[in-house]
């Protein structure tokens, strides 16, 4: 299933945040949104997953999603979003039982997804019990258990220190070999776009506009930490923000 | 300058990152109360204390004890006890479904939240007629106030629970397909669990204040009416064990609620 963003724009009150978004989210690509601080990435994604309802222009499906597909547009938050009270398991089948998926079906979803994530072990563990890069892969087997046919993530990463966010990249370029997906990554860091994007897509400071697209073909598994020709594209992004960047960082918040 | 620094005696850096992380050590809070009536029992023994200003603990517990022999304990603790326990769980029930209302729907927030901020600031205990002529005499005018005093407070505690919760959680069960029933079911409620339950405490208290309160009009049992009696008596002694018995409940009631938190709110901490 393809997703097809056709003209958004988007406002809040006054403030306009997106104007004019076309893209193409081909399936089994991974497409990374970047751009400065409050760029409208983060809207734009909620605008995908039908979180919130764009101004302007439409967000399209193509095709069908797969039979077995219990949700197909599917997040991942930079917080988390794990309910305290429930444990690891308990937070994976929260997302089942809505869909009548409990007893031994659900434990069966449960248990691959928890070995995909390499959670197995902390099942009964609770949330304020895990670390943060744990907590984030909880978050990734529960996105992983309805199986998707995108999965939207908001700055997954960056609420994790760099080498927990090393270790993390590692994990998705992994299971993302084992069975590629289609997503929509929004970042900051442009070391993780790299790293992660099929396709990144640059975005002006407010009101957000398609600056480039990047596209870099060197397979996901091949690419690794401090690869030259990847520093040099960080190197091409980076110069294409740099102005954006420090004009976005000196303007006023609230007008 | 720095020659001289280097040349002088070390002194240790002085520590200063102490206090303002208050703790409860055991048995404290016990050695103050007895404490407090060793020295109310030595100061009446003594004479310091007039035996018109404070009874004595001895006798207290004395008339503590002949209520006990007398069988009139029960007799008073247990219409008490049903009236706190019927019309604290009425009013606390009410209460929290329609905290969650509020918390849920606009129209409801819109129409509710002046009203409750209305009827709040009413002593409850001045009520006490008009609930003698609508429900009569009997029971159903003391649950009907105790139930209204539980009312208010548990309505404003757990609208402001379900305020508080967490709204990444709530987005998060929105993009995972989750019914409205659901979210409302597994996202919202044990989330403002916490602020519930402190809130169930207050009004606990007030619950047992008006308890007293509607027995003192009308009972022939209660703890309520044993104290009015021992007090238009002035009889010191037996006024100062009911009170006891009272402040006796309270702390049960705390407990049992300490003990609640504890179990449902294990993921916390």
């Amino acid at each position: 299933m393809d997703i097809r963003l056709d003209a958004i724009s988007h406002a809040y009150g006054e403030t306009e945040v997106l104007r004019d978004i076309s893209l193409e989210i081909p399936t089994g690509r991974i497409v990374c949104l970047v751009g400065p601080s409050g760029c409208g990435k983060s809207t734009l994604l909620r605008l995908i997953g039908g979180l919130e309802r764009a101004t302007q222009g439409r967000v399209l499906q193509l095709g069908t999603p797969p039979a077995d597909c219990l949700n197909p547009l599917t997040y991942i938050f930079q917080d988390f979003a794990l309910l305290p009270w429930r444990s690891v398991r308990g937070n994976v089948s929260l997302v089942l039982e809505d869909h009548g998926i409990r007893g031994a079906r659900a434990d069966a979803i449960i248990d691959d997804v928890l070995a995909r994530t390499k959670l197995s072990d902390f099942s009964s563990a609770l949330p304020r019990q895990l670390s943060g890069g744990m907590k984030q892969r909880v978050a990734i087997a529960r996105a992983l258990s309805v199986n998707p046919a995108v999965m939207l993530m908001d700055e997954p990463l960056s609420a994790l220190d760099s080498q927990t966010r090393e270790l993390l990249m590692d994990d998705l370029v992994a299971l993302w070999t084992r069975q590629p997906f289609t997503a929509v990554y929004v970042t900051h860091n442009l070391a993780e776009a790299v790293r992660l994007g099929h396709r990144i897509v640059v975005l002006s400071r407010r009101p957000g506009e398609i600056r480039e697209l990047v596209e870099i073909d060197k397979p996901l598994g091949e690419r690794g930490y401090g690869d030259s020709d990847l520093e040099a594209i960080q190197k091409h992004l980076w110069d294409l923000m740099r102005e954006e960047a420090r004009a976005a960082d000196e303007e006023l918040l609230d007008v | 300058m720095s020659d001289n620094t280097q040349k002088s005696q070390p002194i240790e850096v002085r520590f200063r990152g102490g206090g303002f992380a208050p703790k409860s050590p055991r048995w404290v809070g016990f050695s103050v109360f007895v404490v407090l009536i060793a020295a109310i029992e030595i100061g009446t023994q003594s004479g310091f204390i007039s035996s018109l200003t404070l009874p004595k603990p001895s006798d207290v517990l004395a008339a503590f004890g002949e209520l006990w022999e007398a069988g009139l304990l029960f007799k008073h603790l247990a219409p008490s006890l049903s009236r706190l326990a019927i019309g604290g769980a009425i009013g606390a029930s009410v209460g929290i479904a329609v905290g969650v209302m509020i918390g849920l729907f606009s129209y409801v927030r819109a129409g509710l939240v002046p009203l409750v901020a209305a009827i709040f600031p009413i002593p409850k205990i001045a009520l006490l007629p008009l609930f003698v002529i609508w429900f009569g005499i009997d029971e159903a005018s003391k649950y009907a106030l105790i139930a209204f005093g539980t009312f208010t407070p548990t309505v404003v505690a757990t609208y402001g629970a379900v305020d508080n919760v967490d709204r990444s959680l709530i987005r998060m069960g929105q993009s995972f397909g989750l019914s409205w029933f659901s979210i409302v079911r597994k996202i919202v409620l044990p989330g403002a669990m916490p602020g519930i339950l402190s809130g169930l405490r207050i009004s606990l208290a007030i619950a047992i204040i008006l308890l007293v309160a509607a027995e003192m009009l009308g009972a022939e049992y209660g703890i309520g009416a044993y104290i009015l009696q021992a007090g238009s008596l002035y009889d010191l002694e037996r006024l100062f064990a009911g009170v006891v018995i009272l402040s006796l409940l309270g702390v049960i009631l705390s407990t049992i609620i300490g003990l609640v938190e504890k179990r449902l709110l294990a993921w916390r901490s």
